[in-house]
């Protein structure tokens, strides 16, 4: 790859990055200064919690949308990780042993996913939409409709509470450590350059030494991984394990990383425009919220920003194709 | 593989292939029929034959529709909240003028639905959307929309006409309306699919778009019908819900596009596009219901029917693509150039 054309791709990328990440400080503005409560700091802690699940699950799967493959089993894998620990915190199982074996569980799932992908080659679509169905009902199966609630205090006050004096939620910690290590692994490491390689065309990776299998494999064992943590995390939030915890989260996750500029045709993508993404998504939400507009209602918003974020920059580029010959 | 000696290599041996791939349906139905019967004989009672046939018929129609779309190489996954915006469009008309016959009833709904697919079918031809990212987000909007309309208000079987609610239960030689119904849908799609040029393209460009497309074939407006077909036969499906249960809310047919999914890939109709019948949909879509009914009888926690659709899921694809490679290898050994 010559210099030049990288120059022009981090030309490209920047322009999406910037645009992104203008339209959700745009979107900020207008929403602390038209919704009333948007702008105080107990609402920036509410905002951050309620973008914590999205923002943790949306970085595993942009690299795993980048390699050009898609995981819609991420949010039935955070339910099974809530009802296991509901499950094992009724039958009295220390809690210090039952968050490992969670995250042990959603690695599990996760490698499940892969093997399935890579080693039979079945279409990761196909695979992911099979596991939906299949980690939510066995998480039915675990806890039925009941709910476990009364979780250990010091556990649910550290994930709602704020660092020392401020108001800035622990829970961010989480969230910038982990985007801090994807955004490294994927930017500025091997791992990353493979991934981008896989994406633009699986074939010339593979003539390039990179084993697109493996690194698919490990993709959906973090993506596992990742959704078990949100899955801990979440029940811990409300202090309340239920089957159904998180159904219907993989079409914000999917729409929150199309709207940072990560193609769904693999090979293009960043994890800042992502980021920017998932808090323009997040941030509308709750202002909408604030607003009193029920969740359904929020769903029209969040699928046709799904729509739009992939709609748009199609169209642009045909526009100018056009205009160009 | 004998089929491979036979002298049209490509056809005769995938046509085998479909024919025991739906042999592997029955079968399977049959020995869930038998185990269960044999542990509790009034599985085969009429009144749970009945349920059965019923249940067959809203999920066979959804499944007809999504196996057009699966066949050009597309997903629709919006059928569930189409179902029940259609559901409820129908409830409400049948309340302000409940003397419309049934089958100006069952032309809205169908027509609810046909909107719908041209707003998917667009967004996919015109916006190049992969028609995935398409209909999930539809879904979700189909689905708030009628949560915008209804809010949290039901309509009640005492709000819907009784010659509605007739349709629902009548029957003609002891088969129920919503059944003979399924199977007419069933049958025209069957034969245009089988004997029609227009069927016949949709395979082809399932099989490859490019090829598709150099052939002549008209592959946008193509999309765009395969997207109007499954929307139109899920709003058709959600008057036949209605029919059916007589209880509508906004929450009519949440989550049904995991079954229609499951039931589809079960019946053989391959994800990659390009090859299938609407009959193994259907036989999928009797699978899985005859499953759940079974759960019931069997006295197995009902948690388990959600898990068990997911590993059928898994289970069909995985089956269908070793019987590919074992095709494509056989295929290989005479020289063919299909991969």
């Amino acid at each position: 790859m010559s210099a030049e054309l990288t120059e022009v791709r981090a030309a490209r990328f920047l322009n999406w990055n910037v645009a992104i990440i203008a339209l959700t400080v745009i979107v900020l503005i207008v929403a602390a200064a038209t919704v009333d409560s948007f702008g105080t700091s107990q609402n920036f802690g509410f905002l951050v919690l309620d973008l914590l699940p999205i923002a943790l699950v949306a970085l595993p799967m942009t690299l795993v949308i980048v390699t050009g493959e898609i995981d819609l089993s991420v949010a039935s894998t955070l339910g099974l990780s809530s009802a296991v620990m509901g499950y094992l915190w009724n039958a009295n199982q220390p809690i210090e042993s039952i968050i490992p074996l969670c995250l042990l569980l959603g690695a599990v799932l996760g490698a499940v996913n892969g093997l399935f992908v890579t080693v039979l080659g079945l279409p990761s679509l196909a695979v992911t939409i099979g596991t939906l169905a299949l980690y939510r009902g066995l998480a039915f199966v675990v806890l039925g409709d009941s709910a476990v609630a009364d979780f250990p205090a010091v556990y649910t006050d550290w994930v709602t509470g704020t660092i020392g004096g401020t108001s800035i939620p622990d829970v961010l910690i989480i969230i910038v450590v982990l985007a801090v290590v994807f955004g490294v692994v994927l930017h500025a490491t091997p791992i990353g350059r493979a991934v981008f390689a896989v994406g633009a065309g699986e074939q010339a990776a593979r003539f390039a030494g990179v084993r697109p299998g493996r690194l698919k494999f490990w993709l959906y064992v973090a993506s596992g991984l990742i959704s078990g943590l949100a899955g801990v995390l979440w029940t811990l939030r409300y202090s309340s394990a239920r089957a159904d915890n998180g159904a219907g989260l993989e079409l914000a996750v999917v729409a929150a990383v199309l709207l940072g500029g990560v193609s769904i045709f693999g090979g293009k993508g960043a994890l800042p425009g992502v980021i920017a993404g998932v808090v323009l998504l997040g941030s509308l939400q709750n202002a909408l919220r604030l607003s009193d507009v029920s969740n359904e209602a929020l769903n029209v918003v969040t699928g046709v920003l799904l729509i739009v974020s992939v709609l748009a920059p199609n169209l642009a580029r045909s526009v100018l194709q056009r205009r160009r010959t | 593989m004998t089929a491979v000696d036979l002298p049209a290599p490509r056809r005769s041996s995938l046509d085998v292939v479909l024919k025991v791939r739906e042999l592997g349906i029955v079968i399977a139905l049959a020995v869930l029929v038998a185990v269960t019967t044999i542990s509790n004989p009034r599985f085969l009672s009429g009144q749970s034959i009945r349920d059965i046939l019923l249940g067959t018929a809203i999920l066979a129609v959804l499944a007809v529709g999504q196996a057009v779309v699966v066949i050009t190489r597309n997903i629709d996954l919006s059928v569930g909240s189409v179902l029940g915006l259609s559901a409820f469009t129908v409830g409400t008309l049948l309340q302000n003028s409940p003397r419309l016959p049934v089958i100006v009833v069952l032309v809205v709904g169908a027509a609810v639905g046909a909107v719908c697919g041209v707003v998917n079918g667009a967004l996919v031809r015109f916006g190049n959307v992969p028609a995935l990212v398409v209909t999930l987000g539809t879904l979700y909007v189909v689905r708030g929309i009628t949560y915008f309309w209804a809010g949290g208000s039901q309509i009640n079987a005492d709000e819907l006409p009784s010659g509605f609610l007739d349709f629902g239960n009548a029957t003609v030689l002891g088969i129920p309306y919503l059944v003979l119904l399924a199977i007419l849908v069933l049958v025209v799609t069957g034969v245009v699919l089988r004997n029609y040029r227009t069927g016949r393209e949709l395979y082809a460009m399932g099989s490859s778009p490019q090829a598709a497309r150099l052939a002549g074939i008209p592959v946008g407006r193509r999309t765009i019908g395969a997207f109007v077909v499954s929307g139109a036969l899920a709003g058709l499906a959600g008057v036949l819900f209605a029919a059916r249960f007589g209880t509508i809310d906004a929450a009519a047919g949440t989550g049904y596009e995991l079954n229609v999914v499951a039931a589809v890939v079960v019946g053989g109709v391959a994800v990659f596009g390009g090859s299938g019948t609407v009959w193994g949909a259907a036989l999928g879509a009797l699978l899985l219901t005859t499953i759940a009914s079974s759960l019931a009888v069997l006295e197995i926690n009902q948690f388990w029917q959600q898990a068990i659709v997911g590993g059928l899921i898994l289970l069909a694809i995985g089956a269908d693509r070793l019987v590919a490679v074992r095709v494509a290898a056989g295929l290989k050994k005479r020289g063919s150039h299909v991969s």
